[in-house]
């Protein structure tokens, strides 16, 4: 096994708030890798410092070969590495397609004048992106809502659309934080068999979660944060054992 | 058989369209009078400026107070090239497109540092460059006489076609076109080019991504799109839309000054986008029609009050602003997505109330 | 010595009217994140409400002492902004509350035009001067000179920015506006009726607004319905000058502004060599405004805020 992300020594500090210390963890390729931790242990800070939203204070991060700290997010974003976020950000005046179609635009290249003459390359381009953009939408289960606009799905679809605009972006990392947060149990489960497909066809996930079960039971190995620091790394089996862990999640020093 | 009967109805209601817009002039002209047919021009002028603005407004999402200073910037430079200001009369072909240019490259130079600014910030700074601009026209006439101060540049060029001026009538097959109704065929030519390419960006990958951003920009972002470049792209798009208005406004009326080009200028622009409906080609087109053409009815008030209290108690031009401001405010509060918003936006409305 | 002294003395009366405008914008940005545009306008008001008071009472009882007169004007102008104010916020913000960011920004667009031009139409276009009411007392100091009207701006304007420091430091009104600006919901759920904190908001910038309206046209000596666009501007460029939502960066910034134009006025001739001349000092606020909110975007007194990814 190859890592495929690797995390060396990450640092951010949020004034006087120490959000994430020397992190450092690698990712398999092909592997679901969860990453859990109680409220405010640095989960979300660490993908925002992944993606390029934030920058870091100290570290390095790679994907394959590729330098990603302190990256502008579109630049993350075109070395493989495409996210949803916790508080679902769709563009919400745009219809479902179209957001799907918005996935395709940094594998894409017509500019305006392609745009505007239709040349013969760009009319290609935009055939095969709503090709793409169907089967993906397909895929998540939504097809018959295409032509909906975002913000007028329902929470699980919304959930759903925007894993298949990360999809449109042909990542070969996918973080997904809290894709399950206000579903239902049928919901989840089929996100489950979602996830699992998407591992078969090749892809590496990185996850955030609070459903203990749906971690346990889908991903390869954990990482777990408390207070900005990794407390426990190994198979969900290792983990849950972890004196460390158990502590970080009932709160008790003594154990 | 059904697909070409389809076809021919379209084909059949796009030449009615075209015939009514040829017809057009000559309808003006004979019920409404000359001066008419001149409003009509200005009116399609000012469909390029608003199609410009929305560029920038209604899909990017940039609300740009300023956007005045690049058709004045369009009227300068046609101003500088062909007026014996400076003594030099090149071409309309050549200097249209040269200043649209120029006006585009300054939509980058003067976007470029409103980047990082949240909506509100961007509006007021970008109404500063406009004043920047405007104070700038108003005093480059000394040490070295660019602008000729609040004088403006006198005796501009009229566009030429080998040798018909489009200030002059011309005849043809016997028939005598008016200046103004040739005007009017070139500017709709423009217009039509204008709306054609607002169109086709509309629905590409530049365009989503113009209204990806304009959504959640933090989003866009992390979808892979570059927002910095596709930012300034829609300022350069915006502005070379402005500049190329300004320069057919600057042939077209003979002479400018910085007058022409202040902020409630900007202010009336961005009036008809919003009036019209944000983002939405007919409702843009719809409101700078409404917009340059309803100043002048309310000129008929002063009859009306006239006639009813036998004096003029409002000046009519005086009342024009004053109902701009409140069909602003009521829009906002009451038609959000304007007088003709799109079958979308009509359809999120809906679903917001349900 | 002597003229960089009384650039001094200029910019720092120029620059405390600044400040009292800029305190407007400030507080309604501190709770509810909205640029009041028409706020410039309630200034303009401020001035034409209180001169035509002036002029009237100037007129019918000439012997009045013009302190009195002055009273008289800034005791009209002060609750005639006011209503403006919360009449303003009533109609054009409230409902927008959670609309999209464009749209209150576009009606407050509207409602300035709507106040420019009902002033035109009530006092016209023409200049409308500030009759001679004021004793015209000038004092030397090192050279420069300091006119009455100056002296009383000045510490007028320090007066009230300590009195509107302690009405937010040490009053239920003041803690209230406090915990709003914080957090709109919480404040809410403790008791705060935030509609009424906010109404108040607008009430207290408005009537700062009117004495600074009254202030600069006692100081230039006339007033004029578009006054309130461009004072407006700079007020704002101020506010942001000095950290926007803070009121101690506004009364900052405010001072700082007036200094930077009254010396930049002074001597932009100079430093270009007589290319840009003293005409250009109303560029100067635009030029700080930009460079501000590109190179320290949270002001020179504001927190830097992380923006919440």
């Amino acid at each position: 096994m190859s890592a495929l992300l690797t995390v060396n020594g990450v640092s951010k500090a949020f004034g006087g708030l120490q959000a994430l210390s020397d992190i450092t963890l690698s990712v398999n390729t092909g592997e679901i890798f969860g990453l859990i931790g109680p409220n405010g242990a640095g989960k979300t800070t660490l993908f925002n410092t992944l993606t390029g939203l934030y920058t870091t204070d100290r570290g390095e991060i790679h994907l394959d070969q590729t330098r990603l700290d302190n990256r502008p997010p579109h630049r993350v974003l075109k070395a493989g590495l495409a996210r949803t976020f916790q508080n679902i950000r769709l563009f919400a005046e745009m219809t479902a397609l179209e957001n799907v179609l918005v996935g395709r635009h940094a594998r894409t290249k017509s500019g305006v004048i392609g745009a505007v003459l239709r040349l013969p390359a760009t009319r290609h381009e935009e055939a095969d992106s709503h090709d793409r953009a169907h089967a993906l939408l397909q895929r998540v289960g939504i097809a018959q809502h295409a032509n909906r606009l975002a913000k007028n799905l329902s929470y699980g679809d919304q959930r759903r659309l925007e894993i298949a605009r990360a999809l449109a972006t042909e990542p070969s990392l996918l973080a997904l934080d809290e894709p399950a947060a206000g579903m239902n149990p049928a919901e989840r489960s089929a996100l489950r068999e979602l996830l699992l497909q998407l591992q078969a066809d090749g892809l590496t996930l990185l996850l955030i979660e609070h459903d203990v079960k749906l971690v346990m039971g889908l991903c390869t190995r954990l990482a777990v944060l408390d207070y900005g620091v990794k407390i426990a790394e190994g198979t969900p089996d290792v983990v849950s054992r972890d004196p460390k862990v158990i502590a970080a999640y009932l709160g008790d020093e003594s154990i | 058989m059904l697909n070409s009967s389809l076809l021919r109805s379209r084909w059949f209601s796009f030449g009615l369209l075209a015939l009514g817009l040829a017809l057009l002039p000559f309808l003006i002209d004979a019920g409404l009078g000359r001066s008419w047919v001149r409003l009509l021009d200005l009116a399609l002028l000012y469909v390029v400026l608003a199609l410009g603005l929305n560029i920038v407004v209604g899909y990017a999402g940039l609300l740009d107070l300023g956007y005045v200073a690049f058709y004045a910037l369009g009227a300068y430079v046609y101003a500088w090239l062909a007026s014996p200001h400076f003594g030099l009369h090149l071409p309309f072909w050549a200097i249209l497109p040269l200043g649209a240019a120029l006006a585009g490259l300054f939509g980058v130079l003067l976007g470029a540092p409103t980047l990082r600014l949240r909506g509100d910030y961007l509006a007021i700074v970008t109404l500063g460059f406009g004043e920047i601009i405007r104070i700038f026209m108003n005093n480059l006439n000394a040490p070295f006489n660019l602008t000729n101060g609040p004088q403006g540049i006198n005796l501009i060029d009229p566009v030429q076609f080998g040798g018909a001026s489009l200030s002059q009538p011309l005849s043809v097959f016997g028939y005598t076109f008016s200046g103004a109704h040739l005007t009017y065929y070139f500017f709709l030519v423009l217009v039509m080019a204008v709306i054609f390419i607002s169109m086709r960006l509309e629905n590409s990958r530049i365009g989503r991504a113009w209204v990806a951003i304009r959504e959640d920009e933090i989003a866009a972002a992390a979808t892979g799109i570059n927002t910095r470049n596709l930012k300034l792209l829609a300022f350069a798009m915006g502005a070379t839309f402005g500049g190329l208005a300004g320069g057919l406004f600057a042939s077209f009326q003979g002479f400018i000054s910085p007058e022409s080009f202040n902020l409630m200028e900007s202010i009336m622009i961005l009036c008809m986008i919003v009036l019209g409906g944000m983002g939405h080609i007919p409702g843009v087109i719809f409101g700078a029609l409404l917009l340059t053409l309803l100043p002048e009815a309310l000129r008929y008030t002063g009859d009306w009050q006239r006639s009813l209290f036998g004096q003029i108690y409002i000046d009519p031009a005086d009342l024009r602003m004053l109902l701009f401001g409140i069909a602003l405010v009521a829009v906002m509060l009451y038609r959000p997505a304007g007088l003709i918003p799109s079958a979308r936006r009509r359809q999120e409305f809906a679903d917001a109330k349900a | 010595m002597d003229i960089f002294l009384q650039q001094l003395i200029n910019g720092l009366v120029l620059g405390s009217v600044y400040a009292l405008v800029a305190l407007g914008y400030t507080m309604v940005y501190g709770i509810l994140e909205l640029i009041n545009f028409a706020h410039g306008e309630i200034t303009m008001m401020g001035a034409m409400v209180s001169l035509a008071v002036i002029g009237a009472l100037a007129l019918a009882a000439p012997g009045l002492p013009g302190g009195v007169i002055l009273l008289a004007g800034l005791a009209v102008a002060i609750p005639v902004c006011m209503a403006l104010g919360m009449l303003i916020e009533r109609v054009a913000y409230r409902p927008l509350r959670n609309a999209p960011r464009l749209a209150p920004l576009i009606t407050a667009i509207g409602v300035s035009i709507i106040l420019q031009n009902i002033a035109m139409l009530i006092w016209g276009k023409q200049y409308i001067p500030f009759p001679p009411i004021l004793p015209q007392g000038r004092h030397d100091i090192l050279g420069a000179t300091i006119s009455d009207t100056q002296i009383a701006i000045l510490v007028l304007a320090v007066l009230i920015m300590l009195a509107l420091i302690l009405v937010v430091q040490k009053t239920r009104l003041g803690r209230a506006m406090r915990a709003t600006a914080q957090s709109r919901q919480v404040a809410s759920l403790m008791g705060v009726d935030v509609n009424r904190v906010i109404a108040s908001t607008f009430i207290i910038g408005s009537a700062l607004a009117a004495i600074a309206g009254v202030m600069v046209s006692a100081y230039y000596g006339l007033a004029h319905y578009y006054m309130g666009f461009l004072l407006g501007l700079k007020a704002f460029s101020a506010a942001v000058l000095g950290g926007i939502g803070n009121l101690g960066g506004a009364m900052l910034g405010g001072l700082l502004l007036g200094l930077i134009e009254s010396f930049g006025a002074g001597y932009i001739g100079d430093l270009t060599g007589g290319f840009l001349g003293s005409h250009y000092q109303d560029v100067f606020a635009f030029f700080v405004l930009i460079a501000v909110l590109v190179f320290r975007p949270q002001g020179l007194l504001g927190a830097r805020v992380v923006e919440r990814a």
